[in-house]
């Protein structure tokens, strides 16, 4: 079976193929480009690498949030347009989980993190049983103190893994002391092969087009609608 | 025996998904537009960031519908057209992801459609362009005047140097209290009215072909402060018949002072005001009783839609135009020339 997958979730691009459990070709870049200039080139490029035609392509992974809106708009857009067209299986793939999945199998408890500005982040709460990576929080958005706070209570080694940890590097610190840990460089970036190999033990999306990506926040012009009605509610 | 160009147009770059095939640039074989207006309205106004997550949400369902109705297979289309911009990026953005994987998994060209230009090739749909051409293109986010010598050649003459028309109806429409989108209340109000409240016209330089209507619109909201003061009431229809009076009247004085200057042998009018009937129905006149073919697309296809940008395309196409897999959303993308 020949795999695709796409993680444009944050500013890194990974797209990888992968065939049985095999890496063909990967590719994984952190330049400030945008992902619509490159990720689709990057497909071809690897498609044409690997000496495979798009109608080779058997089943499409990709990395369904949360992380930037834009970004994972366009590595899922990408996904169901090729999966729809192609009649090919699509999985999602929780973004932070990608990230975690690095980290296998480090013994404490995993925390992807993403940055969300504002002193907020999305993370999630992760932990290796063998091979295998478990969830043990649902991923969320909130702030990093609130977050933190939570995981102080959890007596065993915290690992932080993604690329953007080393912004909240000191207050991790200065909060957990030694329970806190960091990944070195190689392992915070997201990688497609990584993603493959998550997305081959999931069930495929049932209706391609039903499929959006997971964002793990509503819009604020929705936030503040929903407190209107309810203000509305209230004064009834 | 010259083959039939099929081609498919895509279109997200404000609050409307759309997709459509075009047989050779002028017969519409399927058009698919789904429309957030419902859920927007909650905001009286487009939110870029709603309009974004409700096109991922739809668009391989538009593209799919367009295809099943067209009763087309991909490898019997000979490209893909999409809006490259202006627009909102992120908006944009899912057009033209989506288009490039759909051109890229069966080994099909893209091009790239300035949405300007598909609006003025909305009338290619319904009569074929005559040249030299006058486009008047008004919309909520653009008012132009285009000469266009040939396909695919542009030269813009005139442009608004504030608010567009569209997005003064919308400001009116608010004072007004009027529910989104404004503009066709604004317009069904006007015509209903047996008087109107005098406005200003904004002509500016005796030659130019510029337009401005931030000083009409804060006309009508002083207008309508000071009636507040005096403790007076409103009347809304005599105000939108009086601000579209002002509007349609500097639209056509201008298009019809263009349309003499350089010679045309016929005016277009496109864009989403130009579903506006009282502009639709003053431009008619006029330019009937001058002897200048006029035409104005359906309002289906006045306001944003894919066929549109597959009519474009197709010229685009035939042109040897193409684009290529790295094409970015470009918000303030400029109208510029294929043929040059
Ligand atoms: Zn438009």
């Amino acid at each position: 079976m020949i795999w695709l997958g796409i993680d444009t979730a944050n500013s890194p691009l990974s797209v990888a193929l992968v065939e049985d459990g095999r890496i063909l070709c990967e590719q994984t870049s952190t330049f400030a480009r945008t992902h619509s200039i490159q990720a689709m080139p990057a497909i071809e490029r690897l498609l044409s690498e690997a000496s495979l035609r798009p109608s080779d392509l058997e089943a499409i992974a990709v990395s369904e949030g949360p992380g930037s809106y834009t970004g994972v708009r366009i590595g899922v857009t990408l996904a169901k347009t090729l999966a729809w067209t192609l009649k090919i299986p699509l999985v999602g793939v929780s973004s932070l989980e990608v990230i975690a999945a690095n980290a296998v199998p480090f013994e404490g408890v995993i925390v992807p993190m993403f940055d969300a500005r504002r002193e907020n982040v999305y993370c999630g709460l992760y932990k290796s049983k063998g091979e295998r990576l478990h969830r043990i929080w649902e991923d969320r958005h909130g702030t990093l103190e609130q977050f933190l706070e939570d995981v102080a209570c959890i007596d065993q080694p915290v690992l932080f893994i993604g690329a953007d940890v080393d912004i909240h590097k000191t207050k991790i610190s200065a909060t957990l002391g030694d329970q806190a840990v960091f990944a070195p460089f190689p392992q915070q970036l997201p990688r497609a092969s990584q993603l493959i190999s998550l997305a081959e033990q999931r069930v495929p999306a049932s209706d391609i087009h039903q499929f959006v990506p997971n964002y793990r926040r509503i819009p604020e012009a929705e936030a503040n609608w929903m407190k209107e009605q309810k203000q509305v509610k209230s004064h009834d | 025996m010259k083959k039939d160009v099929y081609i498919l147009g895509i279109e997200t770059s404000c609050d409307e998904t759309a997709a459509s095939v075009v047989k050779n640039g002028s017969e519409i074989i399927s058009n698919v537009v789904a429309s957030q207006i419902e859920s927007q309205k909650r905001f009286g106004g487009v939110v870029p960031e709603i309009a974004s997550r409700h096109h991922v949400e739809e668009i391989t369902l538009v593209i799919e519908k367009a295809l099943e109705d067209a009763g087309l297979n991909p490898d019997q289309l000979d490209a893909v057209a999409v809006t490259e911009g202006p627009g909102l990026v992120g908006a944009l953005l899912i057009g033209i992801n989506a288009a490039k994987a759909f051109a890229f998994a069966n080994s099909l060209p893209i091009i790239g459609v300035h949405h300007i230009a598909g609006h003025i090739y909305a009338n290619q749909l319904v009569q074929p362009m005559v040249f030299p051409l006058l486009a008047l293109i008004v919309s909520g986010g653009h008012t132009e005047m285009v000469i266009m010598r040939e396909h695919g050649s542009f030269e813009l003459i005139g442009e608004t140097r504030d608010d567009a028309a569209g997005e003064a109806y919308d400001k009116v429409a608010r004072v007004l209290g009027l529910p989104y989108p404004g503009g066709p209340h604004v317009d069904k109000l006007a015509l209903a009215s047996e008087s109107a409240v005098e406005f200003p016209r904004a002509w500016l330089e005796p030659d130019s072909y510029d337009f401005s209507f931030s000083g009409l619109k804060s006309s009508v909201i002083n207008y309508k402060h000071n009636l507040e003061q005096r403790g007076g009431t409103l009347d809304a229809e005599a105000v939108a018949a009086g601000f579209q009076q002002s509007v349609v009247e500097v639209l056509t004085v201008k298009a019809l002072r263009a349309a003499k200057e350089y010679q045309v042998k016929q005016v277009i009018a496109a864009g989403g005001v130009s579903a506006n009937k009282g502009l639709r129905n003053s431009l008619e006149t006029t330019f009937a009783k001058e002897n200048i073919p006029f035409s104005v697309p359906p309002i289906a296809l006045c306001t944003d839609n894919a066929a549109m940008i597959a009519a474009a395309g197709t010229q685009m196409f035939l042109s040897d135009v193409r684009g290529d897999l790295s094409m970015n959303g470009r918000p303030g993308m400029q109208l510029v020339s294929w043929n040059h």
